[in-house]
């Protein structure tokens, strides 16, 4: 089962002075996953993603990469790629020139067709001949996952890739991870976009001050014995209300998101009782227009697991 | 709870690692560099700009006197890439070495483009050593085109004749363009020196203006300690003396030992602040987003280092046996040598420039009596109340000619002559020669004290 795995840490423990970044972390990431890693500012995070790209060593604990030990040196094996704190461009070169001075450095033929074919691929064929300096931040960073993408990667390692991407952009970086894993590529991403985080991966681990408080598939976050908040549109909202206040373990809660909408209740339970106050609106022949979590699953964990932590700092 | 990091099945050191080459990094960062705009403006400025001074100096009446060979500008075109040499060991060399070498680590900081630099290169040594040879490149190329130009401009402007040298005495077009090379070839040195300092700023202070200006502001304390009264072994133990180290390229015989040591010093600086940066470099944590490699400690660690070097220079300097280092080297008797020399030399060439019968210096039997201040005896010291009497016999004239001249010496063993009488002989006056209308070349000349000379010639 090790083989497949395209990371496989034990107990990494890394300090900055007297600061401990990453407290014995564990991380398995198989290869084919996105795997996201989400958690508040300083979680440990970049660091985390540092240390897979070889450009710091652990203090303790044990990290595979792709099958192959990690040592003291700074260094990671081939076939990984990707960035942390963006991607590194330089401005003065345009974006072809910046594909191509990166396969010359690696040794790589820079071959127009695979230059252009990465372009393509995250959409910025009609600016390849442009500068980078004057690219946006979404630009910039379709560019760095271009640039990631030529040396193709059986592990990719995204420090929020998402940031500064229009829907067209987030589009097209979408489908090059989901491609990428498709292929078998693992795929590692950081993001505070939960949406991006539920959309693209499959499995996620929440990190909290240098800690991992939740590894594994989504699906379980969302199965957690936790209520949540849903939003529900009804075709009658005052039937409905009343139907809600009558449904055991469901509680009416205030809409504090300020949207307030006559058609729309908002209430908290947990899924065996939501599914209950829908088999009941429906018998009452009152129609569901719409139901939907107030936060998500993930983010619903995300705040229940790591805002402890911080109010503990 | 945290095992040791797990060592015993690493794999071997690099196995499953394609780290790109230091041949491709070097030309990634050659890329890079030619690709910014300053670079570029800077190349064709080197290239260009040295060529239109020197022609456009060549074609005024009045000329840079108080520059070394400014005053013989008119007279060959082998004067003006020496005077632009002057200039450049003053203002240009440390400028280009702090917008290259200065900037050459710093601008990864700047663009934050370090983490992804490692990532496609994955040693770090390998980084440090294609950007020092990257910038060396770039530099060589930015003093092979100072050089150049000069030359080319000087040679097509005023023409390929004789050279005067700092003791007077002429070099033909051959030996004056070998020595303006070698002299381009010597300051080499103390620009490496300050390409390492450049280097170590940029790495040791990061992202802060001072690592890019650090090779400016040293050469320029450098520059100012040059000036004060210092004993030579201070002054030879700090790499700003090569570049002034080639005047002695231009006396008979050459003043080669402040050069060697020059040279010396500044390939021992140049080195010392490259392994410096080297180490700062690779102790650095690069996934530290605030941390940009500066730190009261880095700093600390880059400048210790530097002084010690001086310090060991000067001891060695002092207590060396072939040198006398301690005093200022400016003595009475190398002043009275010096000022003789250039005297003969140049009598001579008045006397062929005026026409008169030939005489040859070893004729002239010339002697200098100098005097600073009120001291008669055993008078030393930079200053410009040197007066200096010469004597001097002409074939078949019982009586000595004399002259006087005002010396002003400056700390660096640098000395004008300017002549107080009688006019005959060392006034103004015009002179006719093949390349036009010339000053008295005894009026005011340029000469060299030999700081580290010990015998008497």
């Amino acid at each position: 089962m090790d083989a497949l795995l395209a990371v496989r840490a034990r107990g990494i423990t890394k300090w900055f002075g007297d600061v401990v970044a990453l407290d014995g972390v564990d991380l398995d990431v198989t290869q084919g996953q996105i795997h996201g890693l989400v958690g508040p500012n300083g979680a440990g995070k970049t660091t985390l993603l540092g240390l897979l790209l070889g450009l710091a060593v652990a203090d303790s604990g044990s990290l595979q990469i792709l099958g192959t030990p990690v040592g003291r040196a700074l260094d990671a094996p081939d076939g990984v790629a990707g960035f942390v704190d963006g991607p590194g461009l330089y401005p003065s070169l345009t974006a072809r020139q910046n594909l191509a001075a990166l396969a010359a450095l690696r040794g790589d033929d820079a071959r127009t067709t695979a230059i252009d074919d990465a372009l393509a691929q995250v959409g910025l064929t009609d600016v390849a001949d442009d500068r980078a300096r004057g690219f946006s931040l979404g630009m910039r960073q379709r560019l760095g996952l271009a640039a990631a993408l030529l040396t193709k990667p059986r592990l990719l390692v995204l420090d929020e890739p998402s940031n500064g991407l229009d829907p067209a952009g987030k589009k097209h970086v979408h489908g090059v991870l989901t491609r990428l894993a498709t292929d078998g590529t693992g795929v590692v991403l950081s993001s505070h976009r939960m949406d991006d985080v539920e959309a693209l991966c499959s499995d996620v681990s929440i990190l909290a001050a240098g800690r991992v408080v939740f590894s594994g598939p989504l699906s379980k976050l969302a199965a957690e014995e936790r209520e949540l908040d849903y939003r529900v549109r009804t075709s009658d909202a005052h039937a409905a209300r009343r139907l809600a206040a009558e449904t055991a373990g469901i509680r009416l809660v205030d809409d504090a998101g300020a949207r307030h909408d006559a058609q729309v209740l908002v209430v908290r339970a947990q899924v065996p009782a939501l599914d209950e106050l829908v088999v009941r609106l429906v018998r009452a022949g009152i129609a569901v227009r719409e139901l939907s979590p107030v936060v998500s699953p993930l983010e619903a964990a995300f705040l229940a697991l790591t805002e402890p932590e911080e109010a503990g700092r | 709870m945290n095992a040791p990091l797990t060592h015993a099945h690493a794999r071997p050191h690099g196995a499953g690692t394609r780290r790109a080459s230091v041949a491709r990094g070097y030309r990634f960062e050659l890329v890079k560099l030619v690709s910014q705009w300053r670079i570029r403006l800077l190349v064709l400025a080197c290239w260009i700009a040295p060529a239109l001074f020197v022609a456009a100096v060549s074609q005024q009446s009045t000329l840079p006197v108080d520059t070394l060979f400014g005053r013989w500008m008119h007279a060959t075109g082998w004067a003006g890439p020496l005077v632009t040499l002057g200039f450049a060991g003053t203002w240009a060399l440390p400028l280009l070495t702090s917008v290259v070498a200065g900037d050459v680590f710093a601008a990864e900081d700047r663009l934050g483009t370090w983490r992804h630099l490692l990532v496609a290169v994955r040693s770090p040594r390998r980084i440090f050593a294609a950007k020092a040879f990257a910038s060396l490149t770039v530099l060589l190329l930015l003093v092979a085109g100072l050089a150049c130009s000069s030359a080319a401009g000087g040679v097509v402007a005023v023409g390929n004749q004789p050279l005067v040298g700092l003791d007077g005495h002429l070099l033909t077009p051959a030996d004056a363009a070998v020595k303006v090379l070698l002299a381009w070839v010597c300051v080499l040195a103390p620009t490496l020196s300050l390409a390492g300092i450049g280097l170590l700023g940029s790495v040791a202070l990061g992202r802060s203006p001072m690592g890019l200006l650090l090779p400016v502001l040293v050469a320029l304390a450098m520059q100012l300690a040059q000036m004060m009264p210092l004993p030579v072994a201070v002054r030879l133990a700090l790499p700003s003396y090569a570049f002034i180290a080639w005047n002695g390229l231009f006396t008979g015989p050459a003043q080669l030992a402040p050069l060697l040591i020059g040279t010396g010093v500044s390939l021992a600086w140049a080195a010392l602040a490259t392994a410096l940066a080297y180490l700062l470099f690779l102790r650095r944590d690069f996934t530290n987003l605030s941390y940009d490699g500066s730190g009261r400690r880095t700093v600390t660690v880059g400048v210790l280092p530097l002084a010690g070097l001086v310090a060991v220079t000067v001891a060695v300097l002092t207590t060396s046996a072939t040198a006398t280092a301690t005093g200022s080297g400016i003595e009475q008797d190398k002043v009275q040598r010096s000022v003789a020399t250039a005297f003969a030399h140049l009598y001579r060439m008045q006397t062929e420039q005026l026409h008169r019968p030939h005489v040859a210096e070893a004729q002239l039997k010339a002697e200098a009596t100098c005097t600073k201040g009120s001291l008669q005896t055993a008078a030393q010291g930079a200053g410009n109340d040197w007066r200096c009497v010469v004597s001097w016999h002409l074939p078949g004239v019982d009586a000595a000619g004399q002259a006087i001249y005002q010396l002003d010496v400056t700390p660096d063993g640098r000395f004008m002559a300017d002549g107080d009488g009688p006019k005959e002989v060392n006034g103004y006056f015009l002179v006719r020669t093949p390349q036009g209308d010339a000053p008295n070349p005894l009026w005011q000349f340029d000469g060299n004290v030999a700081l580290l000379a010990t015998s008497k010639g």
